[in-house]
């Protein structure tokens, strides 16, 4: 049996990136229903890491290696550049990025950081295999 | 008082969970009909919340609040689906993780109820 990214450990993250798609895409289309004029860009940022989530979520599920990792760097970048830039007094305009994933735990910067760590394990395994 | 008990219950499971990884030891019966008792509760809360949601709820994010009660519900279920696809300590990790979140919507339902 070939190694897969939805197995093992795999299955775990692949998990918790179906909550944080979840958790984050609804949160972001409560923002957008209800609030959206108060800060659109704000809003359309919770939108955009909830489509990240709900790709990499897929792409890990689904073992598509290289999207996965493409949508992991991405998601790294957002929560790194979002958490620099927002302000942690900014509660009604947060995204799921703001203040480094404060919010969540900092789950949201650790985990590209586990994702990434998993892709790089399997594809050793892979090529050990080969 | 309802969240308490959950949140009790969830807290037992996550031990049970945690103990059945270490020994790696599948889920019996008797652990996935506690996860059920889990759910019949989640499902108590929705009722619950929709009731209070009825009554004085002046600055409650009501979209936010049944966002957080309908989530908690979707949860236990996919976990167990996605778990037993593949019946290793992994699989039963998934549903630790499951456990674990939902003390964490409770709080979340929580800060939503007194910001209102």
């Amino acid at each position: 049996m070939s190694a897969s990214t939805r197995t093992g450990f795999g299955r775990i993250l692949v998990f918790v990136y179906g909550v944080f798609a979840l958790a984050a895409t609804a949160r972001a289309l409560v923002q957008l229903a209800t609030q959206a004029s108060d800060a659109p860009v704000a809003y359309s940022l919770s939108l955009f890491s909830g489509i990240v989530y709900i790709v990499a979520t897929w792409a890990l599920g689904t073992d598509h290696r290289r999207v996965a990792l493409v949508t992991i760097v991405v998601e790294l970048t957002g929560v790194l550049v979002i958490g620099t830039v927002s302000h942690p007094s900014d509660i009604d305009r947060a995204s799921v990025w703001s203040d480094y994933g404060n919010g969540y735990g900092y789950v949201p910067l650790v985990l590209p950081f586990f994702g990434l760590w998993w892709l790089w394990r399997i594809g050793r395994g892979s090529a050990e295999e080969r | 008082m309802l969240q308490i008990v959950l949140g009790v219950v969830a807290a037992v499971i996550a031990l049970w969970l945690v103990i059945l990884i270490v020994r790696g030891v599948q889920p019996n019966d008797w652990l996935y009909g506690a996860l059920a008792l889990l759910e019949v509760g989640l499902v108590a809360q929705l009722v619950v919340g929709l009731v209070r949601l009825s009554g004085d709820h002046a600055g409650v994010n009501v979209a936010a609040y049944v966002g957080y009660l309908i989530g908690s519900l979707v949860l236990l279920p996919v976990a167990f689906l996605w778990s037993v696809g593949e019946r290793t300590r992994a699989g039963t990790g998934v549903l630790l993780v499951a456990v674990v979140v939902i003390p964490v919507l409770f709080l979340r339902l929580h800060d939503l109820w007194v910001a209102g």
